[in-house]
């Protein structure tokens, strides 16, 4: 498992999920878990994916995400798992 | 499974708090680049560093993408060049040489400083020790990214007081031959007492003899993030303060971890230590001082700030050591003056003076760190307020550092802009009684007695 962390935050507005998680189906992602709330008025959302199958390398995925966002007008940031798993269990 | 609420927590961290990886610093052994032609040793060091530190920004900048975390700093440290160039050099133009080729090794790998151009002179000097030494001034004034560290005493050796009294003199020779840059070689010379051999922050990091050929070291850095999560607990008792603390210096130390076990892997050598040390920068909210006001001192300075740090450096390293598995360097918390703006603000309003900083050096773990003096301060001044440093470090059986900065031309109320991560300082006042006839007196304090331990 290669395991991502994609978080999106900004303004809610329509088809944020549709968009995301159409690209990680078209670059072979596996979504593992999504979560999503409104926290200070500000859409949060958190996917887990697995991106062992995925042709592209890690950055690529990450400026691409990265871009969408700006489309979007959210920002959305990608990173590795690890640096949450490290950080938050013993 | 991680919840969105943890990624908030981390990324909240990073983005708002300040969390950075404040060095990866790549360790570099050149024992085996002695040689007894300057020229082919000077060839062989840059060849060596310039060939183990090719990849090393690279791989910080692909860690700090993969992650989302800004790893702020790549850096090198050397074995302490005293020794490489014992065998080649016979003059201190000689030394400075070696100087310019480790600045030139430096700017081809893109790092922005190297530290080693070292002598460990605790017990005495050796002839090589003292070209070294006596070239460090040339050797700051005429490059960049070199920085320079003496360690002058240690708890198993005592105190050298020759090369302390030496090392007034070179301070001060530092200070006018960079006159024109408010002093700035002296922001890149450190005097040691207890140096450690894997410190990965400057300007006192060296690679030293104890290590094998390479190693990656880390800093972390997050004054923000402790201040942050204090902020929660104002008024709470010493028991909320201390564990507040020290789960938060976990959490940060973890990134350290992550970051070195990855530079390790990646550059496929052997990972020393994470550094637990909480290390400010001039930028807002990223202070100790600020932390010593939210623990309740009114500013950094006032009755309590001793007794306050030392809860901090304690809790630091409690919560710090069980997120690390190798934990070294200097790990507590810097007091450097220009460095920290809380730290500044509070010395414009008087409530912190050079006295109260000596008195917290005994409960943190750097020392007198990056404070600029009026430019007429006697050599022996400055050697007497060494020697005070290095018997707090020797007694109390810890590291401790003097970096001053004698600002040539410039006097108390006045300050000393260094610019980027050096910041800026307003000077400091100092003791105008003189020391002349206890500094003037040769030879070495011997070792405190419970160091003799067997």
């Amino acid at each position: 498992m290669d395991k991502i962390i994609i978080t999106v935050v900004g303004k809610d507005t329509l088809g944020i999920i549709a968009r995301v998680t159409t690209y990680l189906y078209q670059n072979n992602i596996n979504i593992l878990d999504i979560s999503q709330t409104i926290l200070d008025d500000m859409f949060n959302m958190m996917v887990i994916a697995d991106m062992q199958n995925c042709k592209k390398e890690f950055g690529l995925v990450s400026d691409e995400l990265q871009a969408l966002g700006v489309e979007i007008g959210l920002r959305v940031l990608t990173q590795k798992e690890e640096i949450f798993t490290k950080m938050h269990r013993i | 499974m991680i919840n969105l609420f943890e990624v908030r927590e981390t990324n909240k961290m990073i983005e708002q708090e300040l969390l950075d990886v404040r060095t990866i610093t790549l360790g570099i052994s050149l024992l085996d680049c002695a040689d007894s032609d300057i020229s082919r040793l000077n060839g062989r060091i840059y060849e060596k560093i310039t060939r183990l530190g090719s990849r090393l920004v690279e791989t910080g900048e692909a860690i700090s993408k993969d992650f989302g975390i800004p790893i702020v700093n790549k850096r090198v440290s050397v074995t302490p060049i005293s020794l490489i160039g014992a065998g080649a050099c016979r003059d201190t133009e000689d030394y400075v040489s070696i100087a310019r080729t480790l600045d030139y090794a430096a700017k081809e790998i893109g790092i922005n400083f190297l530290g080693g151009y070292s002598a460990l002179v605790n017990k005495g000097m050796t002839a090589s020790d003292r070209l070294l030494i006596e070239s460090i001034p040339e050797a700051l004034a005429s490059t960049e990214m070199v920085c320079s560290s003496v360690n002058v005493g240690s708890t198993r050796t005592g105190i050298d007081m020759d090369a302390v009294r030496l090392m007034g003199g070179i301070i001060r020779k530092t200070a006018e031959l960079t006159a024109d840059r408010d002093s700035l070689g002296c922001a890149k010379l450190v005097v040691f007492c207890n140096a450690p051999d894997d410190n990965p922050f400057m300007a006192g990091a060296f690679h030293g003899v104890t290590e094998g050929d390479a190693v990656i070291n880390v800093g972390v850095s997050g004054p923000g993030v402790v201040k942050s999560a204090l902020e929660k607990v104002r008024g709470e008792s010493f028991e909320v303060l201390c564990e507040t603390i020290k789960k938060t210096a976990f959490k940060v130390t973890r990134v350290g971890q992550l970051v070195a076990q990855e530079a390790s892997r990646r550059l496929n050598v052997p990972f020393g230590i994470v550094d637990l040390s909480l290390a400010p920068t001039p930028a807002i909210g990223d202070s100790v001082a600020e932390i010593l006001e939210q623990m309740g001192l009114e500013r950094a300075g006032a009755p309590g700030t001793t007794a306050a740090l030392a809860i901090l450096n304690d809790q630091v390293k409690k919560g710090g050591v069980m997120a690390s598995s190798y934990v070294g360097g200097l790990s507590g918390a810097f007091i450097p003056v220009s460095e920290d703006q809380g730290m500044i603000d509070a010395v414009h309003e008087g409530a912190l003076t050079i006295e109260k900083l000596e008195a917290m050096t005994c409960v943190c773990s750097v020392g007198l760190d990056m404070i600029a003096i009026p430019g007429d301060t006697p050599a022996s001044t400055i050697a007497g307020i060494i020697a005070d440093e290095a018997a707090i470090g020797m007694i109390n059986q810890k590291t401790t550092a003097v970096r001053l900065i004698p600002v040539i031309g410039k006097d108390v109320g006045e300050t000393a802009t260094f610019g980027g991560l050096l910041g800026y300082a307003p000077i400091l006042p100092v003791n105008r009684f003189s020391c002349d006839a206890f500094i003037g007196r040769k030879g070495r304090i011997p070792a405190p007695i419970h160091s003799f331990k067997n």
